[in-house]
């Protein structure tokens, strides 16, 4: 018979949701079936997915908390008169996050309705290719049938296998934003960006916090940008134990978690004591129990993710997946709305338009902002060769910094382009202060072809952050000194 | 400079001289034209020329009686740098280039000149303000502009982000006082330094740094007065004129001697109080805007719209906002009459001004009058009149061709002193670096004055860049534009509690042109920084669907310009809700 939807989408994160809405919008019959598994240590959220319980939005705001911080520390020198130590209460940062994020998730449930969208708290699972079944909170059983399904159930933190105690006695990235109370000394392993923001946040605010990682910092972004990251880090406070890998981790009388860990070189066995432990060592797509096999819906064995072609299909024509289960996305927001609302068009025959996955640009809120867009200079090396690539560089003090006294000695920005005139710019990485709002209209340039002569053309806006990247004169292979004098 | 030519042949050729003309009179360089044609016995002598230089085509030329060639040699010479060198050897000048004003503008141009091998001199004097004040090397940005002022606003944003950092958790009692006296003691202390670099930068470049005020006196003569009055003349190839501009005053009673403007703000000893800003140009908003973020109050008197020339409605943004939080307004009056009623540091002042609708007059009482009414650029006591160099007589601006030359082929300007052109300081840097390449490099970039973007740091700042929504309709007609807008929530003011629906977000899209946007602009935290890498993509032709096909870095504010849908025209309701 009829199918109950036009369009089931499974999932109620960015992705999901801009899918959804969007379809609901040009008339199709749409329905949202989302449920949160609660994590380990039971916290569990609203509507919205991860970017909003879990992700971007309570990260930014700590971040920013942390960034207030160092605002407060500032203040003297531009003359307002601060006590000179200012605690930090957690639990009152920690409500009005939590207070917010509650709040989107309500607006999230008044859009879908706005929008006619039918939302199911349930947990879904596939019967076959066109029908989904949803549990819900009391057992209780639906089934859901649909001419097209959309997976977007995205992913969650990975717990280590071979650590004793990891899941018993850890936390991850699901619990830190909805902790009531302040994780007081905290280790927190992994060098993901999710590790060093945390890690990042926490020290701004005034705890102890240590990072552990096994190898490099930011796999897959620019290194020499990552190093610098750290380095900025651990100049501000934050503790690294690199080269370390967790051994197992115990819970004392006193409720303090101990430590202990491996040196990888040495061999050698450490230990410390810690009143938080959070896990950031990746993440694992949820598609384990969808049951996907029913549908005929292809995964990678080894990622778990699904396998999707330029229209964001699976080996089943008519069932997509989005966001952060699909194999070979970037695990971004902005991208899976995106790609959200043109499968929702094309499903309804308003554009073909393919969602384009190059050049998106993304920026890791560590206490000094990264960032970036294109090309990484190792990937530009690796596809073009070093001779065909020219790198031009600058370490600069942001104008603020200078009253505040505040060391700028990682504060650099690094364009990558082609040698070839007209040097077409690969990418670009900027490391200061506003980073996100610097990178944002640059990301349009490369998009738009922008060239390094086009950049030196672009008149600067003085006195910015921004304005360093349309005065990059110095390359990488002429040695000189690429520090910004004067003004 | 000889060039023979004859303008019967192809009119191909003519090109050819019109461009070899061109690069000469670029180079303030004088040249003779021979029209073969033209005279009695021209067939002999291109008979002759062909015969010594063993070219038979036209123009010939030749650099102080060296035989060049055509059109290409020459070009090819000025590339290589040989033609600079021909020139040069004519050369009895002190300099191969004196830059009179040593500010943004003068002191890259000088700079770039050094580099290219060339002596050169720079002569800079601040002359002191009425009240008295005076300053270092470098020019109005980085002494009475750019630098203290938005040090000075960020000093009034930490204001704001103490107040924020209570909403997130930070703990201190409610009350913070401001200290003006440490804020300026430490914006000095940094413009000190930069003082300081400039004048290590000029001599490791082998420029000559004279402290002394350049006045023209004959032709490529100068004289240089310093501060005990003692004369000094130089002689110069060529001039670069960038004296820049200083406040204008009102020539009411009482100005001169009560009153301070932007050069006395930023070093003012004394915290100046009550204040009453006078004027409505971006000087004028900015300073209102973080004296009363430092906590001061502060009344602004507008004679006619806020921030003249930038997009209206942004404008009226900007007002309003800094309305909302603790600036007052006083539209439509000018002052008549400024009175001292108490000395002191800061003092009581009395202000009498009239209503330019009616006869109402007000009076009010401040302890600090500041004068943001418009700037007067520095042209009018440097004896340009002596060397026949024009100058506007409305504006006192000198007009100059595209190549900042201006009618006396040795002289250039540069930066705020020049007619019809910006006054901003990377635009001042960039003419005239472009200028020392073009004279001295055998470079021919021209500096664009197209889509040059800009910032103004109120308490909500305003970037913006290429067009207003008004010249839009002007230039292109209503129906061929499309506007898009929205306001938008950052995410930081959500807990924090600060004003929605506040920031604004509007491109304007050329219908005809592929969508081209041809006018940028935003009101929020961070606006410079979210503009700048908005205008390197319209310098490559950004277009509204290349907005709409990229990703937005998220959560920023900068994002808000990848999902622009709601038009202007469609009226649809632009309040966010939710997220």
């Amino acid at each position: 018979g009829q199918p109950d939807y036009d369009l089931l989408v499974i999932g109620g994160g960015s992705g999901g949701l801009a899918c959804a809405k969007e379809a609901a919008q040009l008339g199709k019959k749409v329905a949202v079936v989302d449920y949160v598994e609660p994590s380990p240590q039971g916290t569990r959220w609203g509507l919205g997915g991860t970017c909003v319980n879990v992700g971007c939005i309570p990260k930014k705001l700590m971040h920013h908390a942390a960034l207030l911080g160092g605002m407060i520390r500032d203040a003297p020198y531009y003359g307002w008169e601060v006590p000179q130590q200012v605690p930090h209460d957690w639990r009152k940062m920690a409500e009005a996050v939590q207070n917010y994020v509650k709040s989107l998730n309500w607006g999230h449930r008044v859009q879908l309705q706005e929008r006619k969208v039918s939302y199911f708290n349930m947990k879904a699972s596939f019967v076959d290719d066109h029908v989904v079944l949803g549990v819900g909170k009391g057992g209780k059983e639906t089934l859901l049938s649909a001419k097209h399904i959309v997976i977007a159930t995205g992913g969650r933190p990975k717990y280590p296998t071979h650590v004793e105690g990891a899941v018993e006695h850890g936390i991850t990235s699901d619990d830190i934003f909805w902790l009531k109370e302040s994780p007081g000394k905290t280790l927190v392993v992994g060098a993901s960006y999710v590790a060093l923001e945390c890690a990042g946040f926490l020290t701004g605010l005034g705890l102890d916090a240590t990072v552990m990682m096994r190898s490099i910092p930011l796999r897959g972004f620019d290194q020499q940008m990552s190093t610098l990251v750290t380095d900025y880090m651990a100049s501000h406070g934050t503790r690294f134990l690199k080269g370390c890998i967790p051994l197992r981790v115990k819970r004392l009388p006193d409720n303090q978690l101990q430590v202990t860990w491996k040196d990888i070189a040495s061999g050698r066995e450490d230990t410390d004591t810690f009143n938080t432990v959070l896990w950031a060592i990746g993440r694992v797509p949820e598609t384990r129990n969808l049951n996907l096999e029913k549908a005929g819906v292809n995964t990678n064995p080894e990622s778990q993710k699904i396998l999707v072609d330029a229209q964001e299909a699976t080996s089943v024509p008519h069932i997509y997946a989005i966001g952060d289960t699909a194999e070979g996305r970037p695990e971004l927001t902005p991208t899976a709305i995106l790609a959200g609302r043109l499968l929702a068009q094309r499903l309804c025959g308003q554009s073909s338009d393919l969602m384009d996955y190059d050049n998106v640009p993304t920026t890791v809120f560590t206490p000094l902002e990264y960032g970036c867009v294109g090309l990484s200079e190792e990937a530009a090396v690796a596809r073009h060769g070093k001779d065909h690539v020219e790198v031009y560089h600058a370490y600069y003090k942001p104008l603020e910094f200078t009253v505040a006294e505040r060391d700028a000695s990682q504060c650099y920005i690094k364009m990558v382009c082609l040698q070839k005139p007209p040097k077409p710019v690969l990418g670009l990485h900027f490391l200061g202060p506003n980073a996100g709002e610097v990178t944002q209209g640059f990301a349009l340039g490369i998009k738009c072809g922008a060239s390094y002569a086009q950049v030196m053309r672009t008149v600067g806006i003085h006195p910015t952050c921004a304005e360093e990247v349309t005065k990059l004169r110095i390359s990488k292979r002429s040695g000189l000194d690429p520090t910004v004098t004067g003004c | 400079m000889s060039i023979f030519h004859n303008s019967v042949d192809s009119e191909s050729k003519s090109k050819f001289l019109l461009q070899v003309k061109e690069l000469f009179s670029s180079l303030g360089v004088e040249y003779n034209i021979l029209e073969l044609d033209q005279v009695d016995d021209g067939a002999n002598v291109q008979e002759v020329l062909s015969e010594i230089t063993n070219q038979k085509t036209v123009p010939n030329i030749f650099v102080n009686k060296v035989h060049m060639g055509g059109c290409d040699r020459t070009f090819q010479a000025h590339q290589s740098g040989l033609l600079q060198k021909l020139l040069q050897k004519e050369s009895t000048y002190d300099y191969d280039l004196i830059v009179i004003g040593g500010g943004s503008g003068g002191l890259a141009c000088a700079q770039e000149a050094a580099i290219l091998g060339k002596k050169v001199m720079v002569l800079d004097f601040v002359v002191p303000s009425p009240q008295g004040t005076s300053w270092g090397l470098g020019g109005t940005c980085v002494n009475v502009g750019c630098v203290p002022k938005k040090l000075m606003h960020q000093a009034a944003l930490l204001g704001q982000a103490l107040k924020d950092s209570r909403k997130f958790g930070w703990e201190y009692n409610q009350q913070v006082k401001h200290n003006w006296e440490i804020m300026t003691e430490a914006i000095q202390n940094h413009i000190g330094s930069l003082n300081w670099s400039y004048g290590l930068s000029l001599r490791e470049k082998s420029v000559a740094y004279v402290n002394s005020y350049g006045e023209f006196v004959e032709r490529h003569k100068i004289k240089a007065t310093n501060r005990k009055g003692q004369e000094t003349y130089y002689t110069a190839a060529k001039f670069v004129i960038a004296t820049g501009a200083r406040p204008r005053y009102l020539g009411i009673q009482g100005d001169k001697e009560y009153c301070i403007t932007s050069d006395d703000l930023f070093s003012l000893p004394y915290c100046p109080g009550k204040t009453l800003v006078v004027g409505a140009s971006y000087v004028a908003l900015e300073c209102a805007g973080f004296l009363a973020g430092v906590g001061l109050d502060v009344t602004v008197m507008v004679r006619s719209v806020l921030l003249r020339g930038f997009d209206q409605e942004m404008a009226e943004k900007v007002g309003s906002y800094m309305e909302q939080h603790g600036v007052k307004f006083l539209r439509k009056f000018i002052p008549v009459m400024v009175q001292q009623l108490e000395k002191g540091s800061p003092g009581k002042l009395k202000i009498v001004a009239k209503s330019t609708e009616g006869p109402e007059t007000i009076e009010g009482v401040y302890n600090t009058v500041l004068l943001a009414v418009g700037r007067e650029p520095s042209t009018r006591k440097i004896g340009l009149e002596k060397i026949g160099v024009k100058v506007s007589e409305k504006s006192g601006k000198i007009p100059v061709n595209d190549m900042e030359q201006t009618n006396v082929p040795y002289v250039y300007a540069v930066g705020d002193v020049l007619e019809g052109k910006l006054e901003l300081t990377p635009v001042a840097i960039q003419a005239g670096k472009l200028l020392a390449r073009r004279l001295f490099g055998g470079r021919s970039e021209k500096c664009s004055y197209i889509n040059v973007p800009t910032t103004v740091f109120t308490p909500l700042e305003y970037g913006c860049c290429g067009l207003s929504e008004e010249k839009a309709i002007e230039i292109h007609k209503k129906e061929n534009l499309e506007v898009y807008h929205t306001l938008f929530w950052p995410l930081e003011w959500t807990v924090a509690g600060r004003d929605n629906n506040t920031c604004y977000a509007k491109i304007i899209c050329n219908k005809v042109d592929n969508n081209r946007v041809i006018g940028f602009h935003i009101l929020g935290p961070n606006a410079g920084e979210v503009t700048q890498g908005f205008a390197a993509a319209m310098k490559c032709g950004l277009t509204k669907q290349l907005l709409d096909g990229t990703i937005g870095i998220h959560p920023t504010c900068g994002e808000v310009f990848t999902t622009l849908e709601i038009t202007k025209s469609s009226g649809l309701d632009i309040t966010q809700k939710g997220c």
